[in-house]
């Protein structure tokens, strides 16, 4: 046998490495996992156990952990529910006006604005909500209190300052519109462009042809990016933290201040006077709300992954098509 | 071809309720059918007014997202602007008192945030790299595989104020209850940082073609030359900007530092003892205690004061902050655009 | 001249639970050019990749049989696929030159991935002669540093062949390599596999019938009796034989559908 085949510097070794790290990070998330349900379940578990805990976070006023925890999750979802309603016609729009209407610096520069809103950390944003945002739109909140305060949402007394719910929603939709705005807009750019001149070239004006043929394309994209806001609205902290006057209880009431308070602006504004008891409670919410938006990103991923296969088998459909209709060459 | 997409969007059109969905029968009401003599009829008056409409409202609805993004950097601008000078950037809150001068700094919360941001990167990009080669290039379908991708999927959800209390509870099991430290910190951001690194890593692996990686086995490389000499290098670019991208991303975290890593005056490079101040920490510090006290007007005037104090250096903060996030996500973005040209080009 | 490079014996080539290609037996002569030819699916590619073992990278494909490349064993079960493909290398249907490396470095890749010491005037000379067999050295010499990527399609398919080379292999195996290109280039190419002969064993795949005739000494048809069945070899012959008077009726009618 000639020596034609030496053999070649194979390194399982690196293979190793990469496969440690995979490991380790597993690990890591199993661990964070496992602790934090460990330390949450005797609490979620028994009414018993949390006396205790209850106790010193709210000076005996609440004695169930439903009665501590049911309004936090209210207000959770109800400053989502309002960062949602307000960010999703400007998101959508925004996505529209990048992708369908503006052309050259215009889009560079809305995409470059949408970006920016996307990078400013959330401390800022509360900042300039508490600072800004409150005190210049306190006329707002009267005008609608004074015209639509038959809608139950709109009525009570307007706060002033409106460190309210209205305002929280406000930042929170200022903060998820860069998410959804980013995925639908680039859901909307995919649309292929013969889809959107046979629409024109039927008769359809613009608006008619976005609605025919671009938004049912990007339905599933748009879909699952205001579920990724959702999720990012509902574990937002420091913004609301910063806005909102907070309160225990169910009100709906958006220009009302000291009515409602978040899971995570809870948990940021109750540490400091937490002992060991007091944060056992507050990982247990914190849980509560991981599986919330836990469920929320879930259903978002079945979202993505059901519009991809859908737009797959239609393009198989379309490419299967064509080619029988090509003829067979023999 | 062009018949078949015609073909597809007029099915389309039929399952919405759209202009063009009407039955045929129909089509002589509407008032531009209606006209038999063969001219070029503008639209009807309805639907002209509902497209300029929609198309206003589109128009404006953007130009409302403007609003706050100039009204957020002007006012960062002109308020931070007064108290943002060399003194402030290398001075730290030792000492300062209720509003008097002299105004303190923030070089504290400067060489805290750099440390934080700087170790937890240090420890989540090889290792969130390597994850996404692993999983890209020697098993896509393995057990393993499936269960990181899932376990990121999970933990990208994670509220960040939770991985914030669970590197405080962790910590306090593990080295006596309160301990709050940089570290403590580190491991709060590295919940929140990996899942980002390995999505955007992946991706970024994922971009190179098979086509690279087949010729250079067919070169003769054994699969880890092939990984480190082609994958690696052509994906660099991508890899880079995730980082990037990913350090923009944990340097505005707040919640989880307030818990984890503390507020405090002084400055401390000590990762592992004691606690160690951020930048977005610092902004909501000096906020949430407000007016600055000032002594009577006597001595006063020996000494300036200021009440609003806090807020201008709260400010001052912010703006130092905006402009590190922007300047990351810039070069980021800088870096992404150039490596996705340069895969279009091959 | 006549010795024979590649000997197969019982070839089977499996997809998972799928047969790609059954019972293929061929001679393959050395420094002569060997063409691939068949429709679509009928498994030349797959065949071609067995050659050097490129196939074990798509995931569930397995081999039965034998393949000697002077008589030692390819698949023989110590070797390091790596090894064999230092050996016999391949050009693929659409260029790739390594993005990230400069028209030097990519010539240099195969012997800095096998670990090859190409530093300096060795690497100079190594580069210079690649190139220049690869008849590209003339467009390229000036510019040995920019980018791979920044050449013409045709310029770029010959930079993955001096590459090919540059790591002196018995074979090379080319899987429809001008495809992707524009008529001159593609001619380039020929002239190129015309001249490259002279010191290497070539197979290529193609599907342009006249590249066959033009190019090839020898040519092996094959064929599918059905979609989702094996393809198989149906004959092997000198070129001209086989497209003046082929054996089998099938290599006939496929030859002369093509023509026509």
């Amino acid at each position: 046998m000639n020596p034609m085949f030496q053999a070649s510097p194979a390194s399982p070794r690196f293979k190793r490495v990469v496969e440690g790290a995979c490991i380790a990070v597993l690990a890591f998330f199993a661990a964070v996992v496992v602790f934090l349900v460990l330390r949450a379940a005797p609490v979620l578990s028994s009414g018993k156990a949390t006396e205790k805990e209850l106790s010193t976070l709210t000076s005996g006023s609440v004695t169930s952990l439903a009665e501590y925890l049911g309004p936090l999750v209210f207000g959770t979802l109800l400053a989502s529910f309002v960062a949602l309603v307000i960010a999703i016609p400007f998101a959508v729009g925004t996505a529209l006006v990048i992708s369908q209407f503006a052309h050259g610096k215009v889009r560079t520069a809305l995409s470059a604005v949408i970006d920016l809103l996307a990078a400013i950390p959330s401390v800022i944003y509360g900042l300039w909500g508490v600072l800004v945002l409150v005190p210049a739109s306190g006329g707002f909140w009267s005008f609608l209190n004074r015209y639509f305060g038959w809608i139950p949402l709109f009525s009570g007394t307007v706060a002033v300052p409106a460190r309210t719910m209205a305002s929280a929603g406000v930042v929170l939709a200022i903060m998820i519109i860069p998410i959804i705005a980013t995925i639908s807009r680039d859901a909307f750019l995919q649309v292929p462009s013969q889809d959107k001149e046979a629409a024109l070239a039927l008769g359809a004006t613009r608006w008619e042809m976005i609605l025919a043929v671009v938004m049912p394309a990007g339905r599933s994209a748009v879909m699952a990016s205001i579920l990724l806001g959702l999720g990012r609205a509902l574990g937002e902290t420091m913004a609301v933290l910063m806005i909102l006057s907070p309160a225990s209880g169910y009100s709906v009431h958006l220009l009302e201040a000291t009515q409602n308070q978040t899971i995570a602006a809870n948990i940021a504004a109750q540490f400091p006077e937490a002992d060991e008891n007091g944060v056992g409670l507050l990982i247990a919410t914190g849980v509560v709300l991981f599986i919330i938006s836990f469920v929320v990103n879930a259903i978002a991923q079945k979202v993505v992954a059901r519009g991809e296969k859908s737009e797959k088998h239609e393009a198989a459909q379309r490419h299967a098509t064509a080619e029988s209709g090509e003829g067979n060459p023999a | 071809m062009s018949l078949l997409t015609l073909n597809s969007s007029a099915t389309k059109a039929r399952e919405g309720k759209h202009w063009f969905a009407r039955t045929p029968h129909e089509m002589p009401e509407t008032e531009e059918t209606g006209k038999t003599v063969a001219t070029i009829e503008s639209l009807s008056r309805r639907r002209k007014l509902r497209s300029l409409l929609m198309n206003c409202v589109v128009v404006v609805s953007a130009c409302v997202v403007v609003i706050p993004v100039i009204s957020i950097f002007w006012t960062a601008l002109t308020r931070g602007i007064a108290q943002l000078s060399p003194y402030f950037l290398t001075h730290n809150m030792r000492g300062i008192v209720g509003g008097t001068y002299p105004y303190g700094g923030i070089f504290h919360a400067i060489s805290g945030t750099v440390e934080i941001t700087g170790v937890t990167m240090l420890i989540c990009a090889p290792l969130g790299i390597f994850a996404a080669i692993y999983i890209n290039e020697y098993a896509r379908r393995s057990r393993l595989s499936r269960l990181v991708v899932s376990a990121v999927n999970i933990m990208s959800g994670i509220p960040s104020i939770l991985a914030g209390l669970f590197a405080y509870a962790l910590f306090s099991l593990l080295s006596g209850v309160g301990t709050i430290n940089g570290f403590v910190g580190v491991v709060a951001l590295a919940v929140l940082a990996l899942p980002t690194v390995i999505k955007t890593s992946l991706e970024a692996v994922s971009r190179v073609p098979d086509t690279l990686r087949e010729s250079a086995l067919a070169l003769g490389a054994s699969r880890s030359v092939m990984i480190r000499k082609v994958v690696l290098r052509t994906a660099l670019p991508g890899l880079v900007s995730a980082v990037i991208l990913a350090i923009a991303r944990i340097i505005g975290e707040t919640a989880p530092l307030m818990i984890a890593a503390g507020i405090v005056d002084n400055t401390n490079f000590n990762l592992f003892s004691g606690r160690m101040m951020t930048l977005p920490a610092y902004i909501y510090n000096e906020y949430s205690q407000g007016l600055a006290t000032c002594p009577t007007a006597h001595v006063a005037s020996l000494m300036p004061c200021d009440p609003q104090i806090r807020i201008e250096r709260a400010w001052a903060a912010a703006l130092v902050l905006i402009l590190l996030v922007a300047v990351f996500n810039a070069v980021g973005h800088w870096v992404a655009r150039r490596s996705m040209a340069g895969s279009r080009h091959s | 001249m006549n010795e024979n490079e590649l000997t197969i014996r019982n070839l089977n080539a499996y997809y998972g639970g799928f047969q790609a290609i059954s019972n293929v037996n061929m001679n393959i002569p050395a420094k002569e050019v060997t063409a691939f030819i068949g429709p679509s699916g009928c498994g030349k590619s797959t065949f071609l990749r067995t050659l050097n073992r490129m196939h074990e990278e798509i995931e569930g494909a397995r081999v039965e049989g034998s393949i000697e490349l002077e008589g030692q064993d390819l698949y023989a079960h110590a070797l390091n696929p790596a090894a064999v493909r230092r050996h016999i290398g391949m050009v693929f249907q659409h260029p790739n030159p390594f993005p990230s490396m400069s028209i030097r470095d990519n010539v240099l890749s195969g012997l800095r991935f096998n670990s090859i010491s190409c530093k300096g005037e060795a690497g100079d000379d190594i580069v210079e002669w690649a190139l220049r067999s690869a008849n590209l050295w003339d467009e390229v010499k000036d510019r040995l540093n920019k980018p791979g990527v920044g050449l013409s399609g045709g310029q770029q398919q010959r930079l993955c062949i001096a590459r090919a080379i540059a790591l002196k292999p018995e074979v090379l195996l080319m899987d429809e390599p001008c495809s992707a290109l524009d008529p001159i280039s593609t001619r380039a190419i020929e002239d190129l596999i015309l001249e490259l002969k002279q010191s290497y064993t070539i197979v290529i795949v193609t599907h342009n019938m006249q590249q066959a005739a033009r190019i090839s000494q020898k040519t092996a048809f094959f064929n599918l009796t059905a979609v989702g069945e094996p393809g198989h070899l149906v004959e092997m012959g000198d070129t001209e034989a086989m497209f003046s008077h082929p054996n089998m009726p099938q290599t006939k009618s496929y030859i002369s559908g093509q023509f026509g």
